[in-house]
C-alpha cells in the first residue's frame, strides 16, 4: 500500500518531458491563434488541463509541431535543450517582430529504482494547475501586445548545449533578436524536474 | 580559412569599448607618454575616458569621432605590423564581407555591452538596470557556447491575403452595422446623463444596482449614493474610512435592504429607509466583488475565488463556503427561479451551481463548468422568460457572448461581438438582450434573441461601459461608464399600441422584515 502511494505521487523524467511537450503544444497553438498568425477559422477548440484551447486544424502545422515537439521531448529527457523560442517573422522583410521564449531549467529529482530513474515529487494536479495559469496568461497577453498587421510566419528555434547531436532534418541557424525590444515575463511552472519560464518580447514603439 | 581570420579581425573591430590588448601602442598614446604636458593629448585622453563611460550627446563632435576612429585603425595596422601571417590575404584594405557578417547578432551584442558599461544613465534607476540585466540574461543567456537549431521543413505560411482578425481589438474601425430595421423607435441618444465622479474603472467590480422601489444605488470609490429615479433626489448612504472602497452592491428583491461588499473583505447590510447599518458579515479573505440575493440568502464572491452563502436571518450567517474558482469571482447571479447560481471568474471559467433541495444556497460542486471563454467572465445574466437560459460574456481576449442551457449543459449560441463584453442585461419587455462593451467604440448593443441580429448600437460613452442596470419598469437601461458618467437609455419603452397593463403598485412587504438579525 505504501509503495503504491509512493509511485502514485511521483513523476518520472519521461512523464515530465511529455508534460512540458504538451504545454508547449498548447502554448504554441494558443499563441498562433491569439496573435492572429493564421485565420481563426483554421482553429478548433479542445479542452486540456481544464481549459479550452484553440488548436490548429491545418495538417501541415500539426505535422510540423509534432516533428519539432517530439524531438524537443527527446532532448528534454537527455537534458540537452536549454531554451525553446517561438519566433514570429514578417513574411516579406523577414524581420523578427515577436519572440516567445520558453526557458528550461533542470531541477534535481530523486533517483529511485534499479535503473536509477530520476523522479520528482509533485502532484499531477498541482502541475496541471500551474500550466493552466501560464496558458491563461498567454491568452491574456493580447491586451498589451501590439497588433501584427502584416502577414507573419513563425518558426521554432531550439537552443541546445554544444554537445547535443543534431539529427537529420535539423539545421543550425541564427538566434533571431529584436532590436529595441520590450520584454514581459509570464508565470513560471515546474514539474519538479523541469522548470519552465516563459517570456514574450516584442518590438517596442 | 581567410574568412575566419577576417571574422576575428572584424570582431576586434567591433569591440570598440575594450582596451586594445594586441598590437603596438597607438601613436597618440606614445606621444602622450613622451610629452605629457601637451594640451592636445590631454584633451584626447580625456575624450577617450569620457566616451567609454558615457555617451552623452552633449560632448563635442570631435571628441565623439576620435575614439571611434582609433580602434578601427589600430588592429588593422597592428596585424600588418606584427608579422603579416595572420592575414594570409595580405591585404591591408578593409573590405566588408556582408554575407559572412551576422549584423543582427553583432548589433545586439554591441548594444548589450553598451548597456552594461553605462550603469549611470540618468533616466534609468538601479532597479530598472538590474531588471534589464536579468531580463537580458533570461532572454539570451550565453549564446556563445550554444547551438541554435531549427527544423528544416518550415511551417506553412498563412494564406495570401489573410487579415489578422485581432484588428478589432486594436483598431477604431466601425463594426459592421448589420442593423435590422425595427418597427420600434429606439432613441440613439441617452435620455439623461448623470455624473459619477470617482467611479472606479475596475472591470471586476459591480458598482450599480437599481431596486424594485426605483432607487438606484451607485458606489463611487468609498461612498455609496442613492438616486431616486422618480424624484431625482440624491442621498448618501455611507462612506468607508481610509483607502477602502466599495466593490459591489446588491438590492434585495423588495428593495428595502442593500448589501454592500467592500475591499476590507466584509459584506455589510444596510436598511435603506432608515439609512442604518444592520450587520457586518465576514467570511472572506479578499475583497468582495460580486453579490447576489436568493431570497434570504446572500451569496458573495471574492477576489480569492471563494463563494460564501450568508443566511442573513441566522447568527452564524455563513451557511456554506467553498473555493469556487482559482481567481477573482467577478460575475455572480442567481437564476430567477432560484434553482441555479452562475459564477464567472477571472480564471475564464463559468460555473453553474445547483441549489441544495429545500434550501436557498447552492451545493459545493458545480453541475457544469464551462471553460470556453478565453478571458474573464464578468457579464452573466439569466433569461427572464426561460429560467434555465444563461447569457455570459468574456473579456478582451474573448469578446464573445455565449448562451447556455443549464438544464442540459449545452452551449446554445455564440456571437463574436468584436469587443470586450463588460455587462449583459436581458430586456423584460421585448425578447432582446443588451450588452455593454469596451474598446473601441464603448457602445451598448441591442440584440434580438434568439437570432442575435443587431437592432441598435447606442454610443456616447467615451470609455468602456462597465455596468448595466434595468429600471424596475423595464423601460430604461442605465449604463455606468469608466468615463465617470451614468447614462439612461430609454431603449425598451413598451409599445403604446399594446394594451397597457395596469402598473400595479406593489406594497413593499419585505420578506426580511423582522427576520434580519
Amino acid at each position: 500500500m505504501a509503495t503504491q502511494q509512493l509511485t502514485k505521487n511521483c513523476i518520472s523524467l519521461k512523464g515530465s518531458a511529455s508534460l512540458v511537450k504538451e504545454y508547449l503544444n498548447y502554448g504554441v497553438n494558443s499563441i498562433l491563434y491569439q496573435r492572429g498568425i493564421y485565420p481563426a477559422e483554421s482553429f478548433q477548440t479542445e479542452e486540456h488541463f481544464g481549459i479550452t484551447t484553440f488548436m490548429s486544424s491545418n495538417e501541415k502545422i500539426k505535422e510540423f509541431l509534432t516533428n519539432v515537439l517530439t524531438q524537443i521531448e527527446d532532448w528534454l529527457v537527455k537534458k540537452k535543450v536549454e531554451r525553446i523560442t517561438l519566433v514570429i517573422n514578417d513574411v516579406k522583410t523577414k524581420e523578427t517582430l515577436e519572440r516567445w521564449d520558453f526557458k528550461v531549467q533542470y531541477e534535481v529529482g530523486v533517483t529511485v529504482g534499479k535503473e536509477g530513474e530520476e523522479t520528482g515529487k509533485k502532484e499531477l494536479k498541482e502541475i496541471q494547475k500551474e500550466i493552466r495559469d501560464v496558458l491563461r496568461q498567454i491568452t491574456a497577453t493580447i491586451s498589451f501586445l501590439p497588433l501584427l498587421d502584416r502577414l507573419c510566419s513563425f518558426d521554432i528555434l531550439v537552443q541546445t548545449v554544444q554537445d547535443a547531436d543534431v539529427p537529420q532534418l535539423w539545421d543550425e541557424t541564427q538566434p533571431c533578436f529584436i532590436t529595441n525590444s520590450q520584454e514581459v515575463q509570464l508565470r513560471t511552472f515546474s514539474t519538479s524536474l523541469h522548470r519552465m519560464e516563459t517570456f514574450v518580447s516584442y518590438k517596442g514603439e | 580559412m581567410s574568412q575566419f581570420a577576417f571574422m576575428n579581425d572584424l570582431k576586434t573591430c567591433l569591440k570598440m569599448d575594450d582596451p586594445i590588448t594586441n598590437g603596438s601602442v597607438p601613436r597618440w598614446q606614445k606621444k602622450a607618454l613622451e610629452s605629457s604636458s601637451s594640451s592636445i593629448n590631454i584633451s584626447l585622453n580625456a575624450s577617450k575616458t569620457k566616451a567609454s563611460t558615457s555617451l552623452k550627446p552633449k560632448t563635442p563632435t570631435k571628441n565623439n569621432i576620435t575614439p571611434k576612429k582609433t580602434p578601427k585603425k589600430t588592429p588593422k595596422k597592428s596585424s600588418a605590423n606584427r608579422c603579416g601571417a595572420t592575414t594570409p590575404s595580405a591585404s591591408d584594405r578593409f573590405i566588408p564581407n556582408r554575407s559572412a557578417t551576422d549584423f543582427e547578432l553583432n548589433h545586439f551584442k554591441m548594444i548589450q555591452q553598451q548597456q552594461q558599461k553605462q550603469p549611470t544613465d540618468e533616466l534609468t534607476s538601479p532597479s530598472q538596470i538590474e531588471k534589464q540585466r536579468v531580463m537580458a540574461g533570461n532572454l539570451c543567456g550565453d549564446i556563445d557556447n550554444k547551438r541554435v537549431l531549427s527544423f528544416q521543413t518550415k511551417a506553412p505560411p498563412p494564406p495570401e491575403g489573410h487579415q489578422n482578425s485581432l484588428k478589432v481589438v486594436y483598431s477604431h474601425s466601425k463594426t459592421t452595422p448589420c442593423l435590422k430595421s425595427s418597427s420600434r423607435y429606439i432613441p440613439q441618444t441617452p435620455d439623461r446623463i448623470l455624473d459619477a465622479p470617482d467611479i472606479m474603472d475596475d472591470y471586476y467590480l459591480n458598482l450599480i444596482d437599481w431596486s424594485s422601489t426605483n432607487m438606484l444605488a451607485v458606489a463611487l470609490n468609498s461612498s455609496v449614493y442613492f438616486w431616486n429615479a422618480g424624484t431625482g433626489a440624491i442621498e448618501q448612504l455611507l462612506t468607508l474610512e481610509g483607502s477602502d472602497y466599495v466593490c459591489s452592491l446588491a438590492w434585495t428583491q423588495d428593495g428595502a435592504h442593500l448589501a454592500v461588499g467592500t475591499s476590507m473583505s466584509t459584506t455589510q447590510l444596510w436598511d435603506c429607509t432608515t439609512l442604518r447599518r444592520l450587520r457586518v458579515m465576514d467570511g472572506h479573505v479578499a475583497r468582495v466583488c460580486s453579490l447576489s440575493w436568493n431570497q434570504y440568502v446572500l451569496s458573495s464572491g471574492s477576489r480569492s475565488g471563494h463563494i460564501v452563502h450568508h443566511d442573513v436571518r441566522q447568527r452564524d450567517h455563513a451557511v456554506a463556503t467553498f473555493a469556487a474558482h482559482s481567481q477573482e469571482v467577478c460575475g455572480l447571479k442567481w437564476s430567477p427561479d432560484g434553482r441555479y447560481l452562475a459564477s464567472g471568474a477571472n480564471d475564464n471559467v463559468l460555473n453553474i451551481w445547483p441549489s441544495v433541495p429545500g434550501q436557498m444556497y447552492s451545493e459545493g460542486q458545480p453541475i457544469y463548468s464551462f471553460s470556453q471563454h478565453q478571458a474573464a467572465v464578468k457579464a452573466v445574466a439569466w433569461c427572464p422568460w426561460q429560467p434555465s437560459v444563461l447569457a455570459s460574456g468574456g473579456g478582451t481576449a474573448d469578446r464573445c457572448i455565449r448562451f447556455w442551457n443549464c438544464n442540459t449543459g449545452v452551449c446554445l449560441n455564440t456571437v463574436d461581438t468584436k469587443s470586450q463584453v463588460c455587462a449583459l442585461l436581458w430586456s423584460t419587455t421585448y425578447k432582446e438582450i443588451v450588452s455593454g462593451h469596451g474598446y473601441a467604440n464603448n457602445q451598448l448593443i441591442l440584440w434580438k434573441y434568439p437570432t442575435m441580429n443587431k437592432i441598435a448600437e447606442l454610443s456616447g460613452h467615451t470609455a468602456r461601459v462597465l455596468h448595466l442596470s434595468m429600471s424596475p419598469d423595464g423601460s430604461t437601461v442605465l449604463s455606468a461608464g469608466a468615463d465617470e458618467t451614468l447614462r439612461l437609455w430609454k431603449c425598451f419603452i413598451p409599445d403604446p399600441a399594446k394594451k397597457k397593463e395596469t402598473t400595479e403598485t406593489k406594497v413593499a412587504t419585505s420578506i426580511l422584515q423582522g427576520l434580519l438579525r
